[in-house]
């Protein structure tokens, strides 16, 4: 069954749009029509501590925490948190951080977390159009512009690098 | 997941904490009380958002006996509230499960196995068993929806508190929820005297004791031909009885094994119970928490396996449960080490912490934000208890401590949990003033910061930021009879702040400081909420 499901960990530091990628991305999956589950702890990040949120998608979702050693995918947004979320992700799963994005491609720093969701997307079989409605559907209108752009940096970035 | 295709309802992405209050709207609960504390906060939130009304109480007691009195009239209520606020509604719950309900009143007790952000590990399942209510435990949103309105429905039939038993990773998790399940009208709210039910004097409460004992005989009837209990059929060496978010991660765990789904987990149907275990060659209770389930059945003499003591700690998650079915008690791997939280880059009250440091005061702390002022660089707190306990215990130390110890105690607490639970503190300290005097420092920052930014009495803003009376606390104080009562703004006075704290140690006074400054997250929300305030006053 694990092969049908599809496994993402997201992490981060408090006020670094951490649950907000993770709301998109629950969003995107379920538009697809898809089962979808997203987990986290949200208790303290208000106050700048480590972040993770969890999601995951596919025929049939059970638990909503993504096992240890499981995530597929592992979108990590302080570089310093890459060591700490390793044990996470599977042996053949894929990293992905900021570094791979060229820092001038994202004109607003606080829309990196929607710039790493265009990264993680060159992954995933949904649709663009998808992606867009779930961005929308997330954020207030005045932000949709600069996510939108944000996310098509990340996503063209990475596009050939797959 | 199957949906009817005739009336193909919409399909929805929820939380915990949102499919409650949708229930809720859908059913027509008129009305929503409690107190903010994580993981509850967001269910009166989302409530109020989406149309329903929704008001936060000075705290949890307060916030069920307002429900409690409108269920008295016919109407449904919920109540909501993290795990240890039901200790302080622990009061009215017991009584109003003797005199009942006459609408629905469904008190929301969301517990937080693991303490993402709690000060303790408390399975508030014993509060059914104690004050003889229902309880039911949803596994995912879809439940939540759905129990919200079955506990509503069992709360009307049988005339009883109910009790929504949900958890972190229930309130926080987004699951899809078909919201297809509907309830008949609320009734009409009107007054019906009924002295005899209503009116706990010793000789009206002993036949409600009776009647409470007959009416859960009923309950435990109903479960067991309910379809809340539900047996999921796998191989027969197998089985698992799961309740809540354990339920999820045992069948991921476990996924040929038998399963028995309990929905309504107080009372106990036993004998649906009985019959599942006997189905099976081996039978395990996979629960969070306290072995409460495990306990009970063995107690009825039921021959199933409880999880083994390591796994009483922190939440379960797949791996435990793995490790629980394989009867592996070594140690957890260790979880990843994040980055702790710390107070905010220029939070206000960094500096009364660094203030409480440089004077080497005794801090009795309390619950907020602030409580971050007991890790480095401040290490300025000694004691963190329970919401309003630094005045109690800030008290106790300065009465039997000696003179030159005793004066250095100061009693430090938030504006949120001042109103919450420290006023009848301060009474305390008038009516039994230490030897030495005492201080109260009130850090008001205009908002309960830690659980999201509420509005509570102090800050003249309801639930959904509109106007209202405010309660002053420097007025309240000094009508108490306490004459050293001090407003400052800890950033901007910061050199006044020192010198009176210095002074009002050395006073041997009662003495209340009050640090006003608003929490720099809030500032902005307030500004904008004062200025919307302000123009509509002037459209009027
Ligand atoms: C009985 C109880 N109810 C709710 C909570 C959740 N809670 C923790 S701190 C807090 C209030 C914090 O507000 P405040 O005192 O104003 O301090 P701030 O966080 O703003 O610094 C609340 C409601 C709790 N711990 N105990
Ligand atoms: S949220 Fe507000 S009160 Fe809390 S640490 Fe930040 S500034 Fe301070």
């Amino acid at each position: 069954m694990s092969n049908t499901v599809t496994n993402v960990v997201i992490a981060g530091l408090g006020g670094q749009g951490v649950l907000k990628a993770s709301d998109i991305l629950a969003s995107a999956a379920f538009r697809t029509g898809l089962n979808v589950k997203k987990s986290e702890i949200h208790g303290m990040s208000q106050r700048g501590g480590s972040v993770a949120s969890d999601v995951r998608f596919g025929d049939e979702v059970l638990s909503p925490m993504v096992p240890r050693g499981e995530a597929d995918f592992m979108v990590v947004l302080a570089t310093d948190q890459v060591e700490v979320n390793r044990g996470l992700l599977r042996e053949s799963g894929v990293l992905i951080c900021p570094d791979q994005i060229d820092e001038n491609a994202v004109s607003n720093r606080r829309s990196l977390n929607v710039a790493m969701l265009g990264v993680l997307s060159n992954h995933l079989e949904i649709d663009l159009p998808i992606w867009l409605g779930a961005i929308k559907a997330n954020l207030p209108e005045k932000a949709h512009d600069t996510n939108i752009e944000a996310f098509k940096a990340g996503r063209n970035a990475t596009r050939d690098a797959r | 997941m199957v949906t009817d295709e005739t009336n193909p309802a919409e399909r929805l992405l929820l939380s915990g904490n949102e499919a409650v209050a949708k229930a809720s709207l859908d059913a027509g609960v008129a009305l929503g009380t409690g107190y903010p504390g994580t993981p509850s906060t967001e269910i009166l939130e989302d409530f109020s958002r989406i149309g329903g009304q929704a008001q936060w109480a000075p705290n949890e007691k307060v916030a069920m006996e307002v429900a409690l009195g409108a269920s008295f009239t016919g109407a449904r209520t919920l109540v909501t509230m993290k795990h240890v606020g039901l200790n302080v509604a622990a009061d009215p719950l017991f009584t109003a499960a003797h005199t009942g309900v006459t609408g629905a009143m469904v008190i929301v007790t969301a517990d937080d196995p693991g303490m993402a952000s709690s000060q303790n590990e408390q399975d508030n399942r014993r509060y059914a068993q104690a004050a003889g209510v229902p309880m039911f435990e949803p596994s995912d949103s879809q439940d939540a929806y759905d129990f919200t309105l079955r506990a509503i429905e069992l709360s009307e039939r049988f005339r009883t508190p109910v009790l929504l038993r949900v958890t972190t990773r229930i309130c926080h998790s987004k699951t899809v929820v078909i919201p297809a399940r509907t309830v008949s009208a609320p009734q009409k709210p009107e007054f019906n005297r009924d002295i005899k039910s209503r009116v706990m004097i010793p000789a009206y409460a002993r036949p409600a004791h009776r009647r409470l004992r007959e009416k859960l005989t009923q309950i435990t009837d109903w479960n067991e031909r309910s379809d809340l209990n539900h047996t999921i059929k796998g191989n027969d060496d197998l089985g698992i009885i799961a309740t809540g978010i354990s339920y999820t991660h045992a069948r991921e765990a476990a996924p040929e094994a038998s399963f028995l789904k309990m929905g309504l987990t107080w009372p106990l149907p036993i004998k649906t119970i009985e019959n599942f275990v006997q189905s099976v060659a081996r039978c395990v209770v996979v629960e969070e928490g306290d072995p409460i389930l495990a306990e009970s059945l063995r107690a009825a003499g039921l021959a199933v396996e409880s999880k083994p003591e390591p796994y009483r700690f922190s939440e379960l998650n797949v791996s435990r449960v793995r490790r629980i079915l394989s009867g592996d008690t070594s140690d957890d791997p260790p979880a990843p080490r994040g980055k702790p939280p710390a107070l905010c880059k220029g939070c206000p009250h960094r500096v009364s912490f660094e203030i409480l440091k440089r004077l080497n005061c005794i801090v009795a702390g309390d619950i907020g934000c602030y409580t971050l002022g007991v890790l480095p660089p401040f290490e300025a707190m000694d004691t963190c208890i329970c919401m309003g306990a630094s005045i109690g215990v800030g008290l106790g130390l300065r009465h039997v401590l000696p003179d030159e110890e005793a004066r250095r105690v100061v009693s430090v607490i938030g504006d949120g949990t001042f109103v919450h639970s420290g006023i009848t503190g301060l009474v305390e300290m008038v009516y039994n003033p230490p030897r030495t005097g005492h201080v109260v420092l009130i850090l008001d920052n205009g908002t309960t910061a830690m659980t999201g930014l509420q509005e509570h009495p102090g800050t003249g803003r309801k639930l959904d930021h509109q106007p209202t009376n405010r309660i002053v606390f420097e007025n309240l104080a000094k009508s108490l009879g306490i004459e050293r009562v001090e407003v400052l703004d800890p950033i901007k006075d910061a050199e006044k702040f020192e010198r009176i704290l210095t002074e009002s140690l050395k006073s041997e006074e009662l003495c209340v400081i009050i640090a006003r400054r608003p929490c720099l997250l809030a500032a902005k929300k307030i500004r904008e909420y004062e200025q919307q305030f302000a123009e509509a006053d002037i459209h009027e």
